[in-house]
């Protein structure tokens, strides 16, 4: 898949930093540098390793360069009406699947029908000390050697430098209607989310904010009927607007200074007791907080419950973002990290200050 | 760095090691006479067998921690064992090694009906989740065709996959967290009960690596709403093409199956033989597509698949009238196996996937190697995600006969390797497909692999000689994967 001229020179780049113990700074769009630790490192620019290298409506079957612009993939997707199912965030109109990929974002979908992860089938990439690597392929079903291809997905480029991907794409629903129903609490929305995920309902994304559940479903016209006459809510005509606005971070819960944090959490654990203002996304298992209370605080009440935090804007980005891990799993990365780029060349500390 | 050649002598003798296993366990949980370890000398593979040393099974995670502390102090291999049923000869004994059976950890530790999660034990059996969560209407997806005797930490190490995956995913995309003993003894949680985890994604790591990295001892799966209805269509053709054809032409109209099964002619006459499911005899290839979801949507894309089928050249389309009609066709397609394993005394179960659009010269070229080879082969495929099991028919017992199906096997995953696809869809690499992945990767992705095993087992005590062949060993296989030109191997001398 991957072609020589384009890869050569990225290959080259990467070699020299080994030798040389320099550190990169992996980058394409840039639309996710605030994400994560300060980056440091010289830049290794991946947009110019673009592109779609074959697409299978049939096959649902789908690989890119890793610099290829999402929208461009999203409307080569549509024209066959076919979607990437895990609905990526752009935070950008210059986002990449390259990015998206190694920082694992999925959108309102994402608890419906799959992560990021979940989609990739197989990739291309350059560890550490330049070797251009294979891994998974362009079938749905492969077992073959360990799956270093999911791995990659949210490493943040600290494992290998991916080159392009190969994703499982499926078909777009045809119809979806969104209800909201209002005057809710956190508690009751949660409770609704998951008893309604808990039934056979095409049940496609569900939110809730200042006291209102957003509930979407997707199918065939008959369903959608279905649904609008047997669940209780007001139909929401902008629907693509609000969950576009969920989605890129750009609804009015997201405006203002306070520091926001994204808050992984079983679906049905309660609400950490922080203070501060919560929209719940993903039926419960993504929260995202606007609060100043201290990190320590939020941190232990989210891991307490089975979750973990990271704070996506106003903290110290020299500090730690992402939840610190127990001690054996620290070893572990330490170790994979090692495996793959032995001169910690690649993104280094981007993730942890120790990676 | 990276060597796993079978440890040839042990540090210890045999009766230490007993002496001190029966220190950390009860007695009835330690084997060590010939008569008791005869059961655990092979998996499904059954053409591959070895006794182990010593079996031992543990009744709580405690035990497995003291055990693996006990090995990892002697460094002795260990190789962890569910239910055996595993079809690529994973769980075969070491020699000198301690096999680890994780069949007494059987409890369901814990079930959230609102969240839709259960908290198992490794050597909880597969169905046995499903029945546990039935009365909520709940079910765990993933269902490989063994699921009355496979366990779920079984089908973790191996990624299993079943006839719903298409839609429902494998085993990865249907598990939250695991917790593992490490080589070392000590209890790791890996993933979270939250859709994610801080830092890489370990738990996909660890979901299919064999038995490799860790031992498995407790999972968090995922539980979906039995959906309101299910229906089955079966279309018969003259022709495997036109089957071909008809798969693709469904998934491009937008509509995913439950389940979209493919059979040829001598695996629907064996099957009809066995289950008298009503299969139409006279096919060159029969499809089964089953739709589930809402009622609407259901009746919706069957109207759509049936005309798909019809427009297609199928000979017949039949809609399961009824639950029992249903049932019916599927006991057809599910008994697949045990109905070809009645047409010779002895069949080998293949496991390639390849992508879709070259089925019917896949299926042409194993045609090919049948006449070549002299034997027979039925072909029962995953049509949906590509995953053929051609099974070849045999006798063990004539002289000769099972090296020639190991050749014509390998053949087969080669050919699998060539149009793009995989030596293995869902049975893993075991022992069996050892030599074929050096078909499949080139030296650095091996290396890359010895590398990881490396970070997780040092001393490569965990399931050694499986699933990622030494470069020596593919050296000396000879087939090697020639990447864009370049000399394979060339750091051979390294090792
Ligand atoms: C008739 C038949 C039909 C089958 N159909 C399917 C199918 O449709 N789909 C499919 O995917 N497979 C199928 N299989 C293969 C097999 O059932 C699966 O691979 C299953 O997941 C193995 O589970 P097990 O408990 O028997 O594991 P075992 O065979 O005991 O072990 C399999 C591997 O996992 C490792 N292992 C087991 N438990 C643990 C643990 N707790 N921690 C770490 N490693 C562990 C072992 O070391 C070994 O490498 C079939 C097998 C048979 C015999």
């Amino acid at each position: 898949m991957v072609e020589l001229d384009l890869t050569a020179d990225l290959q080259q780049q990467v070699a020299q930093a080994y030798r040389t113990k320099t550190p990169l700074n992996i980058c394409a769009g840039n639309t996710k540098a605030f994400y994560g630790r300060q980056a440091t490192g010289q830049k290794l620019d991946v947009s110019g390793h673009s592109g779609i290298l074959s697409y299978e409506p049939s096959e649902l079957v789908l690989t890119a360069r890793a610099g290829t612009p999402l929208t461009h993939i999203e409307a080569a997707l549509s024209a066959h009406g076919q979607m990437l199912a895990f609905e990526p965030p752009h935070w950008g109109n210059a986002a990449t699947i390259g990015g998206t990929l190694a920082c694992n974002l999925s959108g309102p979908r994402r608890v419906y029908t799959g992560s990021a992860r979940d989609f990739l089938l197989g990739c291309h990439v350059l560890n550490g000390q330049a070797d251009l690597l294979h891994f998974g392929g362009e079938v749905m079903k492969n077992v073959a050697g360990y799956d270093a291809a999911r791995l990659m997905a949210g490493a943040m480029g600290t494992l290998g430098v991916l080159l392009d991907v190969s994703l499982k794409v499926l078909p777009m629903p045809l119809h979806k209607l969104t209800l909201v129903q209002t005057g809710i609490c956190a508690a009751d929305a949660l409770v609704k989310m998951n008893e309604l995920a808990g039934k056979a309902l095409p049940l496609s994304a569900s939110a809730w904010v200042n006291g209102d559940l957003y509930l979407r479903f997707s199918g065939a016209a008959s369903t959608i009927a279905a649904v609008k006459q047997n669940l209780a809510g007001d139909a929401l005509a902008e629907d693509e607007a609000f969950w576009l606005a969920i989605r890129e971070l750009q609804h009015g819960f997201f405006e203002g200074e306070l520091p926001l944090w994204r808050i992984a959490l079983p679906q049905v654990a309660v609400q950490p007791e922080v203070a501060g203002d919560w929209l719940i996304e993903w039926g419960g298992a993504q929260r995202w907080l606007r609060s100043d209370a201290p990190a320590e605080l939020i941190r232990a009440q989210v891991a307490a419950l089975g979750g973990h935090a990271a704070i996506l804007h106003g903290g110290d980005r020299t500090g730690e973002i992402f939840q610190p891990l127990s001690a054996g799993v620290a070893l572990l990365h330490q170790r994979l990290k090692l495996a793959f780029d032995p001169a910690r060349i690649l993104n280094p500390r981007r993730m942890y200050e120790n990676l | 760095m990276f060597n796993y050649d079978p440890h040839p002598v042990a540090s210890i003798s045999k009766a230490d090691l007993v002496t001190q296993l029966l220190a950390l366990l009860p007695r009835d949980c330690v084997l060590f006479e010939a008569e008791d370890l005869g059961p655990y000398e092979c998996d499904g593979l059954s053409a591959y067998r070895q006794l182990p040393w010593v079996t031992v099974l543990p009744h709580t995670v405690a035990q497995v921690q003291a055990v693996m502390r006990l090995c990892y102090q002697h460094q002795l291999p260990v190789v962890a064992r569910g239910a055996g049923t595993g079809l690529s000869g994973g769980a075969l004994p070491h020699p000198n090694g301690v096999l680890l059976s994780l069949a007494k950890l059987k409890s369901i530790l814990s079930v959230d009906v609102l969240g839709r999660t259960a908290r198992v034990q490794p050597g909880v059996r597969n169905l046995a989740i499903s029945q546990a969560v039935a009365a909520h209407g709940l079910y765990y997806a993933p269902d490989p065709s063994s699921q009355i005797a496979c366990t779920i930490g079984g089908n973790v190490a191996e990624n299993s996959g079943g006839v719903h995956c298409l839609k429902y995913g494998l085993t990865v995309h249907n598990i939250l967290q695991i917790k593992i003993v490490s080589v070392d003894g000590e209890l790791l949680t890996i993933g979270s009960e939250a859709f994610d985890s801080a830092g890489y994604d370990l738990l996909a790591l660890m979901t299919g690596s064999e038995g490799m990295l860790g031992v498995i001892v407790e999972i968090t799966v995922r539980l979906l709403p039995v959906p309101e209805q299910a229906q089955v269509v079966l279309a018969a053709f003259d022709d495997v093409a036109q089957a071909a054809t008809a798969v693709a032409d469904i998934i491009t109209a937008g509509i995913i199956p439950a389940g979209l099964e493919m059979m040829d002619k001598l695996a629907i006459n064996a099957a009809e033989d066995y289950a008298h499911a009503g299969y139409p005899r006279d096919a060159e290839a029969i499809l089964l597509c089953e739709l589930d979801g809402m009622r609407e949507d259901v009746a919706d894309q069957i109207m759509r698949v049936q005309a798909i089928l019809t427009r297609v050249g199928a000979t017949e389309v039949r809609l399961a009238a009824d639950e029992a009609a249903r049932a019916l066709l599927w006991k057809g397609r599910k008994s697949a196996f045990p109905a070809v394993g009645r047409l010779s005394p002895d069949y080998y179960c293949m496991d390639g996937t390849i992508p879709r659009r070259h089925l019917p010269v896949v299926l042409r070229r194993i045609a090919e190697l049948s006449a070549q080879y002299g034997l027979a082969v039925a072909n029962v495929f995953h049509a949906g995600d590509g995953n053929l099991h051609p099974l070849i028919l045999y006798d063990a017992n004539k002289e000769g006969e099972l090296e020639q199906v190991e050749a014509f096997g390998g053949k087969i995953l080669e050919l699998c390797v060539e149009v793009g696809g995989s030596i293995t869809g869902e049975h893993g690499v075991g022992m069996e497909k050892i030599n074929q992945m050096c078909v499949q990767f080139d030296a650095l992705a091996l290396t890359q692999f010895h590398a990881i095993k490396y970070a997780f087992d040092p001393k490569g005590l965990l399931n050694p000689g499986k699933a990622v062949p030494t470069l020596h060993r593919c050296a000396e296989f000879g087939a090697m994967h020639v990447h864009r030109g370049q000399v394979p191997f060339p750091e051979l001398e390294r090792f």
